[in-house]
């Protein structure tokens, strides 16, 4: 009677690990292929939130409802938070030692600074 | 499906590997390096899954925390070029 349960567990397994598995190569070319550091910082965003909670969500289809679930969605919740405050630490440290973006001068930015 | 999310895996860190000894600054070096440390905890999570073993989901988890604690550690010696007391003369600059 359930028998198409597991079936649609494998579906719903492939769909997430295999949109994941693609959204961590297109972070990766995004870190390697970018021109500037402040752009680098969106294919790690790419990589670090959606490539890894999906292929998360994907082993959680395999797990079931088991303590698994459990150690994988604490794992999820907290490099949903962390690393987006990884990524903010590291680009004030950058903006802080001089980095600027492309196309913008240091007098500009500093500018902005002041009027601030 | 597994197997292929370890394909997928193991692209992408060689690509961030490739950033990591290419990066023209100090910071794109740190960046590689917190990513690939994100790309770390879920091969190790998949190896779990592989070998049946998900005991490895713990070993993932606690390195996920070291890795956020290595990332800020990492960037406040830069700064502070101290990792301890940074009540000194020094001071934020």
């Amino acid at each position: 009677m359930e028998s198409w349960l597991p079936i649609a567990l494998d579906i719903a397994s492939w769909l997430f690990m295999g949109t994941g598995g693609i959204f961590l190569i297109i972070g990766a070319i995004g870190l390697l292929r970018l021109p500037d550091f402040w752009s680098r910082l969106h294919g790690a965003g790419i990589i670090d939130t959606l490539g890894a909670e999906l292929v998360l969500v994907g082993m959680m289809f395999q797990a079931g409802l088991t303590q698994t679930t459990i150690k994988l969605a604490l794992i999820g919740i907290f490099v949903f938070f962390t690393s987006p405050t990884a990524t903010h630490a590291l680009a004030n440290a950058a903006f802080v030692a001089g980095l600027r973006p492309l196309k913008m001068s240091k007098d500009e930015s500093n500018q902005k600074a002041k009027s601030k | 499906m597994f197997l292929t999310a370890l394909l997928a895996l193991f692209l992408a860190m060689v690509l961030i590997l490739l950033r990591l000894f290419a990066g023209p600054t100090l910071y794109d070096r740190v960046l590689a390096v917190n990513t690939f440390g994100t790309l770390t905890v879920l091969l190790i999570g998949l190896l779990g899954f592989v070998t049946e073993r998900p005991d490895f989901l713990d070993i993932a988890l606690l390195y996920a925390l070291i890795n956020f604690v290595t990332t800020i550690a990492i960037l406040k010696f830069f700064r502070y070029r101290a990792l301890g007391d940074t009540n000194t003369d020094m001071g934020p600059h």
